[in-house]
């Protein structure tokens, strides 16, 4: 079973804990990453996720299966959603279990910060004045000026 | 000359108005080839975008041959 997975339907996550029992694992840490109805000052309506899910399921796989290496935890997965989401709907799921709480903590917050990071994911929001935009992409204007590319 | 498929996802996508060309190019590099698009898109102006080849992460130096997939990958936004 693949540690990091994209979802086009809704997260269960009862059924998501399920998969991380073990007679092992003292601990269980959970992140829900919910949809919030502002961002930087705008009022938000609702929001599409767009993944490149090649290489996205590749490096969110890395990122799961070197934590399971660097803080030695008992099992560990991420789900995110693509598609289109609504106020209050979960977004992003990590689940850690671990035999002691420590590491299933510190796993946990470091899956979701590289998930963030390093995963091709793209939101667009949308807002409820009627604009939309490409979260992220504050500095990426519609101008005629050249591209900038790390080189 | 190497025929080339590019993917475009995002903003781009949407800027552009299709998620992928195949293409002929005299371009070396994926930098090179930006470029060139650019030249043809006027892409948004963005900080700090990356570059996939064949969908693994690639340096902006690294020199197309032929039957490559390239996907510009703009700012992400995951969470």
């Amino acid at each position: 079973m693949n540690s990091f997975e994209f979802s086009a339907s809704p997260l269960i996550p009862d059924q998501l804990r399920e998969q991380l029992l073990d007679r092992t694992a003292g601990a269980y840490v959970g992140f829900e990453g919910w949809v919030r109805d502002h961002n930087e000052g705008r009022q938000v309506l609702n929001l599409e996720y767009e993944a490149y899910e090649e290489l996205g399921l590749k490096e969110g796989e890395k990122i799961v299966q070197d934590v399971k290496s660097r803080f030695g935890v008992t099992e560990a997965r991420c789900v995110h959603r693509v598609g289109k989401l609504e106020i209050g709907d979960l977004a992003v799921w990590v689940g850690v279990s671990s035999p002691h709480r420590d590491e299933a903590f510190t796993a946990c917050r470091y899956i979701i910060d590289q998930v963030k990071h390093r995963v091709p994911i793209w939101k667009k929001e949308q807002y409820t004045d009627g604009d939309s935009g490409w979260v992220n992409c504050e500095r990426c204007s519609e101008s005629n000026a050249a591209a900038v590319h790390d080189v | 000359m190497a025929n080339i498929r590019v993917e475009y996802f995002a903003i781009l996508r949407e800027h552009v108005g299709q998620s992928g060309e195949n293409l002929e190019t005299n371009s070396r590099t994926v930098a090179d080839l930006f470029d060139e698009l650019d030249r043809r898109y006027r892409f948004p102006k963005m900080a700090h975008m990356k570059v996939a080849i064949n969908d693994e992460f690639a340096e902006w130096d690294s020199v197309l041959a032929n039957g490559d997939s390239v996907v510009f990958i703009p700012p992400v936004a995951g969470g």
